[in-house]
């Protein structure tokens, strides 16, 4: 189909994506619901070797980690005796563009510059456009980052404004967009016009490029305190921070180290509405992404995501707006680190953790943020409270998403609540299983490891679902 | 206002009349266009409101309605929210409550 309409550019969205990823996907389908996960990451992704040196020759990486001792401190000061484990952050704000996305991006430009790609382009309003912008800089590449960022009142986020303005400052175009999906129209159609590489979040290069992360928070830890951390928290949206944190630990050894997910809760906002978009105070991180994406992957800009969280999520927990808001404030007030709100989402959730767990134990919150003009508390509130939304002191408990923000009256009120993982895991089958009345032995195989349960709970599934096992 | 060719700007352009928006959006997002922003060298000289071309940064000549001369950017540290203040005094009163604050 020619043309540039919508349906058009989408029906060529295989092509398109084909060219500018330059993976050909086929070869790792197996015809049926399969499709085989490791040896996409191997075949196309980089070896934790050559990642360490891709990075390091691009100033990325080998952040620090530091103990937050006061809000350690001030946890146990809330959790039952002998409770309150020790609470380390990774300083990931260090790395070259503020965040851990420089991991991912570095691999992806390495990768796009060795295929001599004149460009990238990357669909994001978040750190990642900033970190691909930063390493396209870097490798002399042009970059375009395509961001969704106003409504149709051209009121924008802060924080996706102050997005904008560090990918400029590191020569990338920036095209801003107001809300909706077809976002994805728009950068397919830039794809075809420029050649350049689709430096996509969810590509193996870029999920291989963050398991540098989880492979040095063990080796750090060791050092540190001589073991592997009990427990290493992850900011979820896409799931491609939490898989390549957790595929790193696991190439590192860390096999008893639990991993788990934390959103900020934004439940009842719809993430595509013109009238909601500016509602919400966290453009990531939550909720909005983290579900839809652990329980349908493949929904992103590539055929198959390199991004499966349900793969190594232990345990998913959400918190409030309110509740990160306040732990971001504490850490700058008590622990001297300013750190941007988004990196924050786990720290929020790992004071609440750290409560339940033994004070012996260690939790890792393996991200933080730079911070500035727009991502930062104060304008993200001011640009809340400016849209009608409460903002007080209160009990979290209380937080209705879009219309109101609740700062916890005491530390003690941050509470992480569990999602049930059996119910998203359950959801991911119905809809990865939908309209399929047979199933073949690999596939079976692949589901076991899409969500990390027993062969019995998948065939349990099968069973009151009227789904055949068949042969083939 | 006028710009000169050559100028830095911004620019605005519909991308999808709300007739041609994509079916899975909702209702709210259905009844308005999708929009486009984008900065660039302006290729001649042009009112505000003009449709005109620029080239951007990445040498792209992108068409649209001039918007800006000289974009600048206008985001800052927000208005002050008072309970902010409050949460540091706050946090530290419990951890050291012997007053070595």
């Amino acid at each position: 189909m020619k043309g540039n309409s919508y349906e058009a550019v989408m029906s060529r969205k295989n092509d398109i994506m084909k060219k500018a990823v330059g993976i050909d996907y086929s070869q790792f389908e197996s015809g049926s619901i399969a499709f085989d996960y490791e040896d996409m990451m191997k075949k196309v992704g980089y070896t934790l070797e050559e990642m360490i040196n891709i990075q390091k020759s691009s100033g990325v990486g080998e952040t620090k980690i530091y103990e937050m001792k006061n809000l350690t401190k001030l946890a146990r000061k809330f959790s039952d005796e002998g409770k309150g484990a020790r609470i380390f952050v990774k300083d990931e704000a260090a790395n070259p563009s503020g965040s851990f996305k420089a991991r991912r991006a570095a691999n992806a430009v390495y990768h796009a510059k060795k295929h001599g790609f004149k460009g990238v382009i990357a669909a994001t309003s978040g750190n990642y456009g900033a970190a691909v912008a930063s390493q396209a800089a870097m490798y002399g590449l042009k970059c375009i980052i395509v961001q969704e960022c106003y409504d149709s009142e051209h009121k924008g986020q802060p924080e996706i404004i102050e997005k904008a303005r560090k990918c400029e400052a590191y020569g990338a175009e920036v095209i801003q967009l107001s809300v909706g999906p077809e976002l994805f129209y728009s950068f397919l159609e830039l794809l075809e016009d420029t050649g350049y590489f689709n430096a996509s979040l969810y590509t193996p290069f870029g999920i291989a490029g963050v398991e540098t992360l989880g492979y040095e928070i063990a080796m750090q830890m060791r050092e540190m305190v001589g073991k592997d951390p009990d427990a290493v928290i992850c900011t979820n949206a896409g799931g491609g921070n939490l898989t390549g944190t957790a595929r790193g630990l696991q190439k590192a050894g860390a096999e008893n180290t639990k991993v788990i997910g934390a959103s900020v809760d934004l439940k009842g906002l719809h993430m595509a509405s013109d009238k909601q978009f500016n509602k919400k105070s966290f453009t990531t991180g939550h909720t909005g992404f983290g579900i839809p994406f652990a329980t349908t992957p493949d929904r992103s800009d590539v055929p198959r995501s390199a991004a499966r969280a349900l793969r190594y999520m232990d345990r998913y927990v959400t918190v409030s707006q309110g509740e990160v808001f306040y732990i971001c404030e504490a850490m700058a007030q008590v622990e001297g680190f300013e750190r941007g709100p988004a990196g924050s989402v786990s720290l929020a959730a790992a004071f609440s953790i750290a409560q339940e767990m033994n004070e012996d134990e260690i939790i890792v919150v393996q991200e933080t943020e730079y911070t500035g003009a727009g991502k930062h508390i104060q304008p993200q509130l001011s640009f809340a409270r400016n849209n009608g939304i409460d903002i007080r002191f209160g009990n979290p408990e209380e937080q209705i998403p879009g219309v109101n923000i609740i700062l916890p009256e005491s530390p003690g009120m941050i509470k992480a609540k569990d999602l049930d993982m059996i119910k998203i895991k359950k959801s991911y089958l119905s809809k990865t299983l939908e309209n399929i009345n047979n199933v073949n032995e690999k596939d079976v195989k692949y589901l076991v490891d899409e969500i990390n349960e027993s062969r019995k709970f998948i065939l349990d599934y099968l069973k009151v679902n009227n789904i055949k096992i068949v042969e083939g | 206002m006028k710009a000169i060719k050559g100028q830095w700007v911004k620019i605005h352009s519909i991308v999808l009349t709300s007739n041609e928006r994509a079916p899975q959006v909702p209702d709210d997002t259905k009844k308005v266009p999708l929009e486009l922003w984008v900065k660039g060298y302006i290729l001649s000289d042009a009112e505000i409101g003009d449709f005109v071309e620029v080239k951007t940064m990445t040498g792209r000549v992108v068409e649209g309605n001039l918007i800006e001369i000289n974009p600048s950017y206008k985001h800052s540290f927000g208005d002050n929210i008072p309970e902010l203040l409050e949460i540091g005094p706050r946090i530290r009163k419990i951890l050291f409550e012997d007053g070595e604050e």
